[in-house]
């Protein structure tokens, strides 16, 4: 009796969520993501190889600014990243890890950007350029 | 459901309701924002090493752009195709799912290829990992994301025979729908890796 019942509550929230909450997509948004998907990676590979900005912070402020736009295209259309899914859990769980990411990330290149520069007194960047 | 089950069993059951459903798939989400986090250490890595050379060749004399795009376009490719075998899923089309999912493998192979042969180059012109900082903060990286694209492929070839075996049953969709999320999030890593790592690191 009760595996009965056990099988019949599955069998109800497979069909209920299958159908319902969760967005596998369509033809329509797949493609619309990878045209977009192409556009941003085929950009910056011309940006590179073509040489189009004399300099390379210009260049390289761009190509950060398009992959963060692809980043989002990836997670809109390809994982369809929403804030409804799994009620809300989903997001909630990509804000924090963004969050961690980026104190990580900018910390790091802080930190270690002011220790080349204040540990080693009299060494110019050209030749911590060599350093192993 | 309770109303011809108002036993013992039936409150146990009643517990159970209150789970979210389809927790395999939020859980696996939060696996993949941990892996997120391993990646997110090792570009750190890199971008703290990326430019000590140690006297070698820098990112610009080694890298091979015209291989990365390929490397690149296979990736995406094999993101779309994935997301194809997803709707024929969806359709209870087991064939269709089956082929799409066969040719994803394919394309993920293929970029592997690549990575190997662009690896296997770099270690014989005696720039492995062991030749500077920068070597070394790259092959961690772009290493990782090689495994774990290799271990996406195993997986995929495992729910191949799955779905050779059972067919398109609710546990095989599930495990489906994690790879799909695990395939895409690799390529999410990927625009990362090809951004700054190669694009940014031939920048004079």
């Amino acid at each position: 009796m009760s595996d009965h019942n056990h099988d019949h509550h599955d069998d109800h929230g497979h069909g209920h969520h299958g159908h319902d909450d969760h967005d596998h997509g369509s033809v329509k948004s797949y493609v619309t993501g990878f045209i977009l998907a192409v556009i941003l990676t085929a950009i910056p590979f011309w940006l590179v190889m073509g040489k189009v900005f004399d300099k390379s912070s210009t260049t390289g402020f761009v190509l950060l600014g398009l992959a963060a736009v692809q980043i989002v295209v990836h997670m809109v259309y390809f994982l369809h990243m929403n804030t409804k899914s799994e009620g809300g859990w989903n997001m909630l769980a990509t804000i924090f890890t963004v969050m961690i990411v980026v104190i990580m990330l900018s910390g790091s290149i802080w930190v270690m950007y002011h220790m080349n520069h204040n540990m080693m007194p009299g060494m110019t960047s050209g030749m911590a350029h060599d350093m192993p | 459901m309770s109303n011809h089950n108002a036993t013992a069993d039936s409150s146990r059951y009643f517990v159970r309701e209150h789970h979210p459903e389809n927790g395999t798939l939020l859980g696996f989400w939060i696996y993949l924002m941990s892996d997120c986090l391993i990646f997110a250490c090792l570009f750190a890595t890199y971008a703290v090493l990326g430019r000590n050379y140690a006297g070698g060749e820098s990112g610009a004399e080694l890298f091979d752009l015209p291989l990365v795009a390929v490397n690149t376009s296979l990736l995406l490719l094999s993101s779309i195709t994935y997301g194809f075998a997803m709707l024929e899923m969806q359709k209870k089309k087991l064939k269709p799912t089956m082929i799409w999912l066969a040719i994803t493998g394919l394309l993920g192979a293929g970029f592997i290829y690549f990575e190997l042969y662009e690896f296997v180059h770099l270690i014989h012109e005696g720039n492995g990992p062991q030749r500077s900082g920068f070597l070394t903060s790259f092959f961690a990286l772009v290493g990782t994301h090689g495994l774990h694209v290799t271990f996406g492929i195993v997986w995929l070839i495992t729910l191949l025979f799955q779905l050779k075996k059972h067919g398109l049953t609710p546990e095989n969709g599930r495990r489906l729908m994690c790879l799909s999320m695990f395939w895409h999030f690799l390529d999410v890593v990927w625009i990362g890796v090809f951004t700054f790592v190669y694009l940014m690191g031939v920048l004079p």
